[in-house]
């Protein structure tokens, strides 16, 4: 089934700022195709960033859309979301963005369980500034801080989102869209906060400082590190050390925080 | 006349019932001392009128918060004090670069660093003037007394709206926490910004400015789908970084406050009529200045109180008029010396200009301002 991008590009503002090999492109078009599918009126979306490569993608989306300031985009996200519910609210945002300057206010939104989508374009690197360590980077692999690798371990976003209490966690690979489609829907039908830890490999700075090879190299590298959650059971603690699962990981229900607010005010104003 | 609401309010209490009074309908906040009481009320209050409460996991997070509350359609305020305030520079730059008009309440305590927590200072006036980084507009209002925090802060969200820039009451602590009479209106003025004509409607262009240099405004959800970004950004509100366009807009950011400003310049004459001595005061340390001013006048001496409400834009030909006939200018402030720089560069060299500070928590009396006007 085809479905027409343009309808939601805003075509003037191409070309886009990504470099050759680099998946944000492909995250994009999944995200564009889950909405499609779920027919929102694109007035009522809205699509908040803070800053990055990433961030960047809501200026080429036609929607309501907010590019923030360097990783507030839940913060604004939140206030839009509270003030006004009827909106479908989605945030996108780099592992830099998210997980480092954001992420007070990361597990402040997983905590609250407001009805938000995150979706983390997480390349493992400071893409936009050069090619800097980022708290995804693998211990051990370079970035231009890090010239002699990193020491430090990794966040793995997805285990900090459910411990935050984040009600729908999920991590995607940008080498199977088809997944990731399927996983960014779910994600945005969860009434409640929803990360997902989508993967993207950045060709330009990550790739070519840890001599990863191109894309679809890249993508193999990804593949190895990762493995499906729903043959978790089937495998080893050995074959599954060092690995980050992939697909649907979490997912519960509660009490949804614009909802809670609601009930609120009808509790103090039945007073 | 409008039957009246008669309160024994704080400061603080005050300017949470000038914000509902204005259309506020959603705070976000972080507890900080001395401003928590402005928080407090609002979630007791908002949610029985159907307006939204968050407590915010930081001061970052507060202003993020009421600036997209404001993009989706509220009128927003949150309220600090100086280390929070200092922490949501970043974002008032975001405000007023993204033309979002939004309210900060900086209930001024000792600085810097942690300082006095709980104890009165003005030292935050040019924080308030200068706090972010890069060149832009400030619209500050400072209350002297319980009945001005509730106007000022009317003010605040009505000059916001109507400039569509962030707009900051700065209200030392002493007002914050004193108490007196306050007669709430039933109603108050409130603006809200313009919409666009029908025909810009349908093409709307969220930063097209005209004679006026304030650009119109609609709510995410209204159907225009625009973008916004704190990047420097050309009419229709997408990045542009050409020399031309960038030279325009922060020209414009500036001028749309400056060129308006006689709307929002709000200040009070005290005896300056013929004053050979004027005090400019603000705050609650002109409540201070007007006794050392009867006082002084009782003694023969010449004085006068300028007393400027509205801090910035500063009320140039308010000072220059209030000073034509002064042999000697006075401020007193609760800090080290911030808002005299401005009435020493409005005045010149011609007229000396003498000093009151205090930084000890404690306020300035008015034998001190007193001993001032009347001292070589």
């Amino acid at each position: 089934m085809s479905m027409d991008y343009f309808q939601y590009l805003r075509k003037e503002r191409m070309p886009h700022i990504w470099c050759p090999g680099c998946g944000h492109g492909t995250i994009m078009k999944s995200l564009l195709r889950a909405i499609d599918k779920l027919k929102w009126n694109q007035d009522d979306v809205v699509v908040v960033s803070g800053i990055g490569c990433s961030s960047r993608t809501p200026g080429y989306l036609d929607f309501n859309t907010l590019h923030t300031t360097h990783g507030r985009a839940l913060a604004f996200a939140t206030g839009v979301k509270f003030a006004n519910p009827r909106l479908h609210v989605v945030v996108v945002s780099g592992d830099g963005d998210a997980m480092a300057i954001g992420g007070n206010h990361f597990i402040h939104a997983c905590r609250r369980n407001i009805e938000i989508t995150l979706v983390v374009f997480n390349n493992n690197i400071y893409g936009m500034t050069g090619g800097q360590a980022s708290p995804t980077t693998f211990t051990g692999a370079r970035g231009t801080t890090a010239p002699y690798g990193a020491i430090e371990q990794p966040f793995d976003v997805c285990a900090l989102a459910q411990g935050s209490g984040a009600t729908f966690v999920a991590r995607a690979l940008d080498l199977d869209a088809v997944a990731m489609d399927r996983i960014i829907l779910a994600a945005l039908q969860n009434k409640g906060f929803s990360v997902v830890d989508a993967w993207s490999q950045c060709t330009t700075y990550f790739g070519r400082q840890n001599k990863w090879g191109d894309a679809s190299e890249m993508m193999d590298r990804y593949k190895a590190l990762t493995y499906n959650v729903k043959l978790a059971d089937k495998m080893t603690a050995e074959e599954k050390a060092g690995k980050y699962p992939v697909g649907i990981l979490h997912q519960v229900q509660r009490p949804e925080f614009c909802e809670e607010y609601d009930k609120l005010c009808a509790r103090v104003q039945g007073q | 006349m409008a039957s009246q609401n008669v309160k024994f309010l704080s400061g603080n209490e005050a300017c949470a019932e000038g914000a509902l009074a204005a259309g506020c309908r959603f705070f976000a906040g972080y507890p900080i001392s001395p401003s928590s009481e402005i928080a407090e009320k609002m979630s007791g209050r908002l949610p029985k009128i159907g307006g939204k409460f968050i407590q915010m996991e930081d001061e970052i997070a507060s202003i993020g918060a009421i600036i997209g509350a404001r993009l989706a359609g509220l009128k927003a305020m949150t309220a600090t004090s100086g280390p929070g305030f200092s922490l949501m520079q970043e974002n008032l730059g975001y405000a007023a670069m993204a033309e979002v008009p939004v309210v900060l309440v900086n209930v001024m305590r000792g600085g810097p660093s942690t300082g006095n927590p709980t104890g009165p200072s003005q030292s935050d006036v040019q924080q308030c003037r200068w706090g972010t980084h890069g060149d832009h507009p400030a619209v500050v209002l400072s209350p002297s007394t319980i009945a001005e925090a509730f106007q000022c802060t009317v003010h605040c969200f009505n000059f916001a709206e109507r400039l569509r820039t962030p707009t900051i009451l700065a209200m030392d602590e002493i007002v914050a926490h004193m108490r007196e009479k306050l007669s709430i209106p039933e109603t108050v003025e409130q603006v809200w910004a313009k919409g666009p004509s029908p025909e810009e409607r349908a093409s709307f262009k969220p930063y097209l400015a005209g004679e006026d240099l304030v650009p119109a405004w609609m709510n995410y959800g209204e159907g225009a789908r625009y973008h916004v970004t704190g990047l420097d950004h050309d009419e229709t509100g997408f990045p542009s970084l050409t020399a031309a366009n960038m030279e325009y807009l922060h020209r414009r950011l500036v001028d749309k406050v400056e060129k308006n400003k006689k709307e929002i310049l709000l200040y009070e004459n005290h005896r300056t009529e013929d004053a050979e001595v004027l005090v400019v005061a603000y705050g609650s340390t002109a409540r201070s200045a007007k006794r050392a001013v009867n006082e002084a006048r009782e003694k023969g001496v010449k004085a006068g109180l300028f007393r400027p409400v509205t801090l910035y834009p500063i009320p140039e030909e308010g000072i220059l008029t209030a000073a034509r006939t002064a042999k000697k200018v006075v401020v007193p402030e609760m800090n080290l010396g911030q808002y005299v720089l401005e009435v020493e560069r409005i005045l010149g060299k011609g007229v000396p200009v003498a000093r009151v500070n205090l930084v000890n928590g404690e306020p300035i009396t008015p034998a001190s301002i007193l001993s001032a006007i009347v001292g070589g």
